[in-house]
């Protein structure tokens, strides 16, 4: 009895195996298919701000006042510079104890409890909404230190927010780093410290940067936590000194996205077109950044 | 005593050099441990002011009617936390239904069908629509999604949950995306290849092999999306509206907790009045089941990791 030729051979088997083709064919258009959506609705969500804000942006709009309702001349320097307050004094901040953090976890932290936990902390933190650090914030820096509804108070939230990034992208970058390398450097009698400052961290730079303006970008477009630490929809001028009244770039998309009117949102889509460019020449000098490193370091 | 440091054994500097190096040593030790300290004091800190502030609020308002009220109108001291809780939920369902099907097929697609050149191009792609700020994606869903929405259903409120849903659901879809890629890539070959061997098509072996191994590692990025979604603000307030409403409809406007939390923190509320001390308690609720989610996701994905490296 040759039974399983018979099967292969029968009308029965050749249709098995046609719907199994079938169903093969149509299960892969699908999955390509969402991933053609995807792609579309990046295209259209550009698309849509820029049809939308192209047409009122231009020199006077960068470098110009807030000027209220006149739609035509507003401009949103005040809040460029905000921004910049913001994403400067977060990267001071948030930089050196980021990275800190990091070193110690991979450098120096022998494994233990006490560091699972820590690195657990940290995932978490990474998962914590962001109006939640804003809440702390407002708590802790506005109200209990007395900072007021200052730029410093924004920046010490958003640095919050973005230290588990850093943390994050900092321990990859060192955990990339050969072993090799450091047992070289204490083999010729160099400390701990000597290795990790002179060897290490050179070698991880080129990935800590990239972590660092992840994060930074990250804090560029963030409204939620500003809203909640006092960050205001309409400062007349920029901030010049660490306790003054701050606005910021997504602060002002968020209130001109509020108002009813067709003009706010021409202006809200202008605002963001500016935002966009900002965090696109940013992520440029990232790639920049690791692609002249990746050159210098030959392994 | 030194001799219990492993550095000193790698000193071969004069015993005063390296006893000063020594104290140097120490001192950068404690300084980076300060650094990793303060992210724990962090969450001692969320926990803490939220903690406070909360037992305060529910000095006035008792926990059992926070929790199981259906009014929520702070201005007449009706704090019942359902209908901000019912918003949430329809924007996550909303988002979910979008970002689940979506990122799972281009999760499958990415990791068993496209070529490594696709696959380059359509990552860095993905990751600039994570980029985008969730304030910008609150602006699309007022000037395109919620005005295509009325126009097929003209019953639709003009702020609604589902433009709101969708909208977040494109914001998570990238973290769908990567994660569920990278546990259907770390599925072994020998799997695949043993399915092939029995004579299986690309089919059988994607769908009966491949994703069932991968299963509770796309069930932690679902969660984690989840988790994002409940927490997002921005885009939430911008698409989803302003009014507190117990209601399963997605056409109607609702107010999301988060939303909740940006409204009365922007206005100058008095401190220590129990709306003040309000946001706290919802910020806690808020905290809590995001952390819980988080947490779930990532015990999956460690046990994850542990079967197949």
């Amino acid at each position: 009895m040759n039974s399983f030729r018979d099967y292969m051979n029968s009308p029965e088997a050749e249709r098995f195996g046609r719907r199994g083709q079938w169903l093969s064919k149509v299960f892969s258009f699908a999955c390509a298919a969402a991933t053609v959506t995807c792609v579309l609705m990046l295209l259209v969500l550009v698309g849509a701000v820029l049809w939308q804000g192209l047409g009122r942006i231009d020199w006077q709009f960068v470098t110009g006042l807030n000027e209220g309702s006149k739609w035509d001349k507003t401009g949103v320097f005040v809040e460029l510079m905000g921004s910049l307050w913001l994403i400067g004094l977060t990267a001071i901040i948030a930089v050196p104890l980021g990275v800190g953090a990091a070193l110690y976890l991979e450098e120096y932290a022998p494994p233990s409890r006490w560091r699972t936990i820590v690195q657990i902390n940290i995932a978490n933190l990474a998962g914590v909404p962001s109006i939640v650090y804003g809440i702390l914030g407002l708590a802790l820096f506005v109200r209990f230190m007395l900072m007021g509804r200052s730029v410093i108070a924004g920046a010490l939230t958003l640095s919050l927010v973005v230290l588990p990034i850093v943390i994050l992208a900092a321990q990859e970058a060192l955990r990339a780093v050969p072993g090799s390398i450091r047992q070289a450097s204490y083999a010729l009698g160099a400390t701990r410290w000597q290795t990790t400052w002179h060897q290490v961290l050179p070698a991880a730079l080129p990935g800590i940067m990239t972590g660092v303006i992840l994060a930074i970008s990250r804090a560029l477009g963030e409204a939620a936590p500003l809203v909640a630490v006092g960050g205001v929809g309409y400062a007349s001028a920029a901030p010049e000194g660490l306790l003054d009244v701050f606005s910021a770039m997504p602060l002002r998309i968020f209130f001109w996205a509020q108002l009813p009117n067709e003009e706010a949102h021409q202006l809200a889509a202008a605002a963001i077109i500016v935002l966009l460019a900002v965090l696109v020449l940013m992520n440029v000098g990232a790639v920049w950044v690791r692609y002249r490193s990746s050159k210098q370091i030959k392994w | 005593m030194s001799s219990t440091n492993p550095n000193s054994n790698l000193s071969i500097a004069p015993s005063q050099v390296s006893r000063g190096r020594y104290a140097w040593e120490r001192a950068i030790q404690v300084v980076l441990l300060a650094c990793a300290c303060v992210s724990v004091l962090t969450t001692i800190g969320i926990v803490v002011v939220l903690v406070f502030e909360a037992f305060g609020f529910f000095q006035e308002v008792s926990v059992w009617s926070f929790l199981t009220g259906t009014e929520w109108r702070p201005r007449d001291g009706e704090y019942g936390i359902l209908p901000l809780f019912c918003g949430t939920l329809l924007v996550t369902a909303a988002a979910a239904a979008v970002a689940i099907p979506l990122g799972l097929g281009t999760a499958i697609y990415l990791s068993e069908y496209a070529t490594p050149v696709v696959r380059e191009i359509i990552k860095p792609v993905l990751e600039v629509l994570a980029g985008i700020p969730s304030v910008v994606y609150g602006f699309l869903a007022v000037i395109l999604v919620s005005p295509l929405i009325r126009q097929w259903f003209p019953w639709a409120d003009a702020t609604n949950a589902l433009s709101a849903g969708i909208v977040v659901g494109i914001m998570v879809l990238p973290l769908v995306v990567s994660l569920s890629e990278d546990v259907l890539r770390s599925v072994p070959r020998s799997l695949r290849e043993g399915a092939y061997a029995l004579g299986a098509t690309k089919f059988d072996v994607v769908v009966r092999v491949v994703v069932p191994a991968a299963l509770s590692g796309i069930m932690a990025s679902f969660l984690l999306a989840i988790s994002r979604a409940i927490g997002e603000t921005m885009a939430v307030t911008l698409a989803a509206g302003l009014m507190p409403r117990l209601t399963l409809n997605p056409f109607s406007e609702v107010q999301t907790m988060t939303a909740y939390i940006v409204e009365t923190s922007k206005g100058d509320t008095e401190q220590g009045s129990a709306q003040y001390m309000g946001i706290f308690a919802v910020a806690l609720a808020l905290f809590v089941i995001t952390m819980l989610l988080n947490l779930l996701s990532q015990w999956i994905l460690s046990r994850m990791r542990e079967k197949y490296e």
